[in-house]
C-alpha cells in the first residue's frame, strides 16, 4: 500500500471540502447581509439620484443625510420611536413584576390549589394568541381604550411561558437558603428581592431581552388598536409610511426610516450577543 | 384559609387578573362569538346561534384563497428552511475559523423588525417605472426577461413570500441546530472514525439520531409558525392582502375583525378556530410521527 | 501484532494564546509491545498516557517519531486505516442503537472486498457478544444496562472487527470498586482468549500490576520504565517508579553510605558493596521489615494494625520522609510488638538506594543485613 499517496489525496479532498464549506457559508452570509447593506446604501442616496438609476448602483459617491432629516420631519418618525420606547419599557417592566411574583408563588410558597393552578397555567401556554386577539379587540374597544397606551400595553403584558421559565429557575435555588433567611427573620418579599432575584439574574435578563425584542417588533396588536398616528409604534409607522409614503414614492427616505427602526435592536444584539443567543435558544420562538 | 395560603394567592393575583382578562375570558368568548350568527360590531346584535359562521367562512372565496396560500407557504417553507438550517449548521460545525462571525451574521434577521426589512425585500424585488429592481437586474444578466415579483404572477409573489419567510425563520433554526450539533460528544465521532465509518453514514446513523429531538422540535414549531404567517406577507405586499391575492388565514381573521370589510368578529372567530383546529391536527400528527422516529435520551 | 514506538514526541500548543510555549505531552518515548501481550500504560493523571494511546490509535498524530504495527509504518496512517479497536473511557456507545446494532456498526462500515454477507455479520456479533458474555442483552439499549455491562458491549464492539491492536482508555475508572475487580479479570480473560495485542491506560498501579504482562510507567510525558510488573516492582529504575508502585507505598528515608555500611539516619542497617560513600535516598518496601529485639533500625512505635494474616506496624523514624513508616509483617512475628519502640532488621533485596538529587537508582553489588 502506498500510504503517502492515499494521504495526499485525502488531504486534497479535505481541502476542497473545506473551501466549498466556506464558500457556501459565505454565500448565505451575503444573502443575510445584503438587505442590510441595501437599506443603508439606499438611505444615503439622494432622492434624485435614486430615481435616475434605472440600473441600481452598488455604491454611491454622493452620500447624503437628507433622507434622515426627511424621515424625521415629513412623517412623525420621532413620535413613533418614542411611543415604541414607552410601550416597550412599560410592558417589559409590568411583565417582569407580574412574572416574578407569580413564579415566586409557584416555586416557593405553599397554598391550596397550587398544583391545579399551575397545570392550568401550563395549559394556557398552548393557546395561540390569534384566538384571543378577537375578544381582546372587542374588550379594549368597548372600554374606550383604543388609541391609548393602556389599550396597547395591558393585553401585551402576560406571558405564561416566562412564568414557567422563571419558576423552573427559582426552584433550583436550594431550600436551605430560604430556611436560613427565615431563621434570620427575613420576610418572603425581602427574600425574593434580596436572594432569589439576584441569584436568578441571568434568567431574568434573558426574559427581559426576549420581551424587549417582542415588544419592539410587535405589529398586529398595535395595528388593530390604533388608528391615530399619535399612538403608532414603529412597525405601524413603517407600514403607514409604506402605504401613504412621503406623499410620493420616496424610497431613500423610507429606507432611512427603516434604518432608524432597525438600529436599536441590532446595537442591543451586538452588545449582548452571547446573552441574547443563549436566551433565545432557551426560550425563544419566532417563525 | 390560613395566612400562608392567602399570601400565595396574593402574589399570584396580578398574573391571574391579566391572564383571566386577556386570555381565559377571550378564549371562552371566541367560541361564543363563533356561534353567534351575524354578529355585528356596530349594532352589537345577532340573530341566532349555530354553525352558520363556519359555513360562511368555509364558502368565502377570500378564506379559501388564504387557506391555499397558507398551505402552500407551509409546505414550501417548513422543509426548505429546516433543511437549509441543517445544512448551514453542519457546515458551521465543521469549521473553526470565522465560526463566531458567521453565527453572529446569521442571527441578525432574528433581531430585526419584520415589517421594516420586508420593505427592503419589496424594493429589491419590485419592478417600477423607474427601475427594474435589483433582482430583475440579476435575472436580466442571465438573459431572462424581468418578472414583477410584487404585482406580477402568483408564483412569483409566492416565491418572494417564501424566500422572505425562510430568511426570517432561519436564525432561530440555525441557532438551535448548531447548539444541538455541538452537544454531540466528540467520542462518538472518534469511535465512528476508528471504525472507518463513511461520512454520510456518520451523519445519518449518528448525527441525525442524536439531534432528532431538536430537529422535530423545529419542525413542529415551524409548522405552527408558518400556519400563523401574516406580518411577512404584509411587509411585502402591503396591508390589503386580499387585493394582492396573498392573504393568509391569520390575515383573513384580522381583516374580518378590523380594516377593510371588518367589523365581523363572529366570522373572525370562526376562522381563527378553524385555524386552531388545523394547527392542532398537524401538531398531533407530527407528535405521532416523532414518537416513531425520534430518539430521546 | 507487535507495536513499536520509536522516539515518539507529541507537542501541543499552549492553551494560553499569548504564551507561545508548547506543552510536551509525550517526550521522546520508545518502547516495543510484544505480539499478543496485555500492556498497562501507567502513570499519574496528566502524565501523557492518554495522549500516547491516542497516538497509537491515530486520533492524534505525533510531532516527531514513528509508530509501527508489525513491520508497517503507520505513523501517517489515519485512524480508520489502522485497524485498531478503542474502548473509550465513557464507552461512547451509541445511545439510540441497541447492543446488537452497536456491535454490528463497525462491520457495516466494511466496503468493497471486505464487505461481509449479512449472516456472517450476525454470526460475528453473536460471537463477540458471547466472548464478553452479554448474548442475552443484545436487544437492550445502552441506557438500560449497568456500567459493567456497557463496558462489555464497548469491548465487544471494539473486538468484532478483529482489530490488529485493542486499546482501552481507563477501562475501569467508571465502575464501582466491586465491579472493578471483576471486570479487570474479565479483560484479562478476553485478552487471553482472543490473543489480540492490547494496551490499556490507567492511573491505578494495582490495576496495572494485577493483569498486565508488561507495564509501562510514565511521568510528565517521559517513559520511566517498562517490564513485567513484578520485575519493575522488585527492581525499579528510579525513585518515582519505586514510589508509584506498591501498596502500601515504599518507605523513604534519608540515608548515607560510609565505609561500606548503609546508615538510615544514624542507624547502621546494612553492609553494602560496590557503592561510593555519600548521601543516598533509601527506599524500603513495607515487606522488607523484620522485627528483631536487637534489630539495627530503631523506630518509635505508633500503632499496630492487625488485619488477619498480616500485621501493619506504623512507626516513625527521625530520618524518614513523609509522616510515618508502614511495615507489613506476618502476624506470627509481630506478636511481641509493643511499648515505646520497635526494632527492625531489613531484607536486603527489598531495600533500594537512589541518588538524592536525580532520584536515579544506585544499584549495589552485594549486601548483607545487620
Amino acid at each position: 500500500m502506498d500510504y503517502e499517496k492515499i494521504e495526499a489525496s485525502a488531504a486534497r479532498r479535505a481541502r476542497a471540502g473545506k473551501s466549498l464549506t466556506y464558500l457556501f457559508l459565505a454565500i448565505w452570509a451575503l444573502i443575510v447581509l445584503f438587505p442590510f447593506y441595501w437599506m443603508l446604501l439606499t438611505s444615503i442616496k439622494s432622492y434624485g439620484a435614486y430615481n435616475t438609476e434605472y440600473v441600481p448602483k452598488f455604491f454611491t459617491l454622493a452620500p447624503t443625510l437628507q433622507n434622515y432629516a426627511e424621515a424625521f420631519t415629513a412623517v412623525p418618525l420621532g413620535k413613533y420611536f418614542l411611543n415604541t420606547v414607552i410601550f416597550t419599557l412599560v410592558t417589559t417592566v409590568l411583565m417582569l413584576i407580574v412574572t416574578v411574583l407569580a413564579a415566586f408563588a409557584f416555586s416557593r410558597l405553599d397554598f391550596r390549589g397550587k398544583d391545579l393552578l399551575f397545570t392550568f397555567f401550563l395549559a394556557l401556554m398552548m393557546i395561540p394568541g390569534e384566538l384571543v386577539v378577537i375578544t381582546n379587540f372587542q374588550t379594549i374597544t368597548n372600554a374606550g381604550l383604543r388609541n391609548t397606551f393602556a389599550g396597547l400595553i395591558l393585553p401585551s403584558v402576560t406571558s405564561v411561558f416566562y412564568i414557567y421559565l422563571l419558576k423552573e429557575n427559582f426552584e433550583q435555588i436550594p431550600d436551605e437558603l430560604y430556611r436560613a433567611a427565615k431563621v434570620d427573620g427575613s420576610t418572603d418579599f425581602r427574600y425574593l428581592t434580596r436572594v432569589m432575584i439576584p441569584i436568578c439574574r441571568p434568567t431574568i435578563i434573558t426574559v427581559t431581552i426576549l420581551k424587549v425584542i417582542e415588544c419592539w417588533n410587535s405589529f398586529v396588536w398595535p395595528r388593530l388598536i390604533t388608528d391615530d398616528t399619535n399612538y403608532f409604534l414603529v412597525s405601524n409607522g413603517i407600514q403607514a409610511i409604506r402605504e401613504n409614503g412621503f406623499g410620493r414614492e420616496n424610497i431613500p427616505a423610507m429606507m432611512a426610516a427603516v434604518v432608524v427602526i432597525s438600529v436599536p435592536l441590532i446595537v442591543l444584539f451586538l452588545i449582548f450577543r452571547k446573552k441574547i443567543m443563549a436566551g433565545v435558544s432557551r426560550g425563544g420562538t419566532k417563525g | 384559609m390560613n395566612n400562608r395560603s392567602y399570601k400565595g394567592w396574593l402574589y399570584l393575583l396580578p398574573a391571574i387578573l391579566f391572564l383571566g382578562a386577556f386570555m381565559v375570558y377571550p378564549l371562552v368568548d371566541v367560541f361564543v362569538y363563533s356561534f353567534e350568527e351575524g354578529y355585528n360590531s356596530a349594532s352589537q346584535s345577532f340573530f341566532g346561534t349555530g354553525l352558520y359562521n363556519y359555513g360562511y367562512v368555509l364558502r368565502d372565496e377570500y378564506f379559501l384563497r388564504a387557506l391555499k396560500n397558507t398551505f402552500l407557504l407551509v409546505i414550501i417553507t417548513v422543509p426548505l428552511s429546516t433543511g437549509l438550517a441543517l445544512l448551514i449548521s453542519v457546515a458551521l460545525n465543521s469549521i473553526k475559523k470565522l465560526r463566531e462571525l458567521f453565527q453572529t451574521i446569521y442571527f441578525l434577521p432574528y433581531v430585526t423588525n419584520t415589517l421594516a426589512v420586508g420593505l427592503v425585500f419589496m424594493i429589491l424585488f419590485k419592478k417600477t417605472a423607474y427601475t427594474e429592481g435589483l433582482v430583475n437586474m440579476v435575472i436580466n444578466f442571465f438573459g431572462s426577461p424581468s418578472i414583477d415579483f410584487i404585482n406580477g404572477p402568483y408564483w412569483a409573489k409566492m416565491f418572494v413570500l417564501c424566500f422572505y419567510t425562510i430568511w426570517v425563520v432561519l436564525p432561530f433554526k440555525i441557532l438551535i441546530l448548531t447548539s444541538a450539533l455541538a452537544s454531540v460528544r466528540q467520542d462518538f465521532y472518534n469511535a465512528a472514525r476508528l471504525d472507518a465509518t463513511p461520512k454520510w453514514r456518520v451523519f445519518t446513523r449518528i448525527t441525525l439520531p442524536m439531534i432528532s429531538p431538536q430537529l422535530f422540535y423545529l419542525i413542529i414549531t415551524g409548522f405552527i409558525g408558518a400556519f400563523k404567517a401574516y406580518s411577512d406577507a404584509v411587509a411585502i405586499f402591503g396591508i390589503d392582502l386580499n387585493a394582492a391575492g396573498m392573504n393568509t388565514i391569520v390575515g383573513y381573521v384580522y381583516d374580518m375583525l378590523y380594516g377593510n370589510g371588518g367589523g365581523w368578529p363572529s366570522y373572525a372567530s370562526a376562522a381563527a378556530i378553524i385555524l386552531f383546529a388545523i394547527v392542532l391536527t398537524i401538531t398531533c400528527i407530527n407528535l405521532l410521527v416523532s414518537r416513531k422516529h425520534v430518539y430521546y435520551v | 501484532m507487535k507495536v513499536v514506538l520509536e522516539h515518539l514526541t507529541k507537542r501541543f500548543p499552549s492553551r494560553n494564546k499569548k504564551d507561545k510555549s508548547e506543552v510536551v505531552a509525550v517526550n521522546d518515548m520508545s518502547f516495543e509491545i510484544p505480539d499478543g501481550k496485555l500492556v498497562g500504560l501507567l502513570g499519574p493523571s496528566g502524565c501523557g498516557k492518554s495522549t500516547a494511546l491516542n497516538l497509537i490509535s491515530g486520533l492524534e498524530t505525533p510531532t516527531e517519531g514513528k509508530i509501527f504495527f508489525g513491520e508497517d509504518d503507520v505513523t501517517k496512517l489515519p485512524p480508520e486505516r489502522r485497524g485498531v479497536g478503542l474502548v473509550f473511557q465513557n464507552y461512547a456507545l451509541y445511545p439510540h442503537l441497541t447492543v446488537r446494532q452497536n456491535i454490528l456498526f463497525p462491520l457495516q462500515n466494511l466496503r468493497g472486498e471486505a464487505k461481509l454477507p449479512k449472516e456472517v455479520m450476525e454470526e460475528k456479533v453473536l460471537e463477540a457478544a458471547k466472548l464478553v458474555q452479554i448474548e442475552q442483552l443484545l436487544e437492550r439499549k445502552p441506557s438500560e444496562m449497568s456500567g459493567g455491562q456497557q463496558q462489555r458491549v464497548a469491548i465487544a464492539r471494539a473486538l468484532v472487527k478483529m482489530p490488529r491492536v485493542l486499546l482501552l482508555d481507563e477501562p475501569l475508572s467508571n465502575l464501582d470498586a466491586r465491579l472493578r475487580l471483576q471486570t479487570r479479570e474479565e479483560i484479562r480473560r478476553i485478552q487471553r482468549e482472543t490473543g489480540v495485542t492490547t494496551v490499556f491506560v490507567t492511573h491505578d498501579q494495582e490495576e496495572a500490576m494485577s493483569i498486565s504482562d508488561v507495564i509501562v510507567v510514565m511521568k510528565d510525558g517521559v517513559l520511566q520504565q517498562t517490564g513485567k510488573p513484578q520485575e519493575v516492582y522488585n527492581d525499579p529504575d528510579n525513585l518515582f517508579v519505586a514510589k508509584f508502585l506498591g501498596t502500601p507505598p515504599i518507605n523513604v528515608f534519608d540515608g548515607s553510605v560510609r565505609g561500606g555500611t548503609l546508615f538510615i539516619g544514624e542507624d547502621a542497617v546494612m553492609k553494602v558493596q560496590g557503592v561510593a560513600d555519600g548521601p543516598y535516598t533509601v527506599g524500603v518496601r513495607p515487606e522488607a521489615f523484620r522485627v528483631r529485639d536487637d534489630g539495627p533500625l530503631c523506630c518509635a512505635l505508633e500503632t499496630v494494625e492487625v488485619m488477619g494474616r498480616d500485621t501493619t506496624i506504623i512507626s516513625t523514624h527521625p530520618a524518614m520522609q513523609g509522616v510515618s513508616i508502614r511495615s507489613v509483617i506476618s502476624a506470627e512475628y509481630a506478636e511481641g510488638v509493643g511499648g515505646e519502640t520497635v526494632r527492625f532488621y531489613l531484607k536486603t533485596a527489598k531495600v533500594h538506594l537512589f541518588d538524592p538529587e536525580s532520584g536515579a537508582r544506585v544499584r549495589f553489588a552485594e549486601a548483607e543485613a545487620l
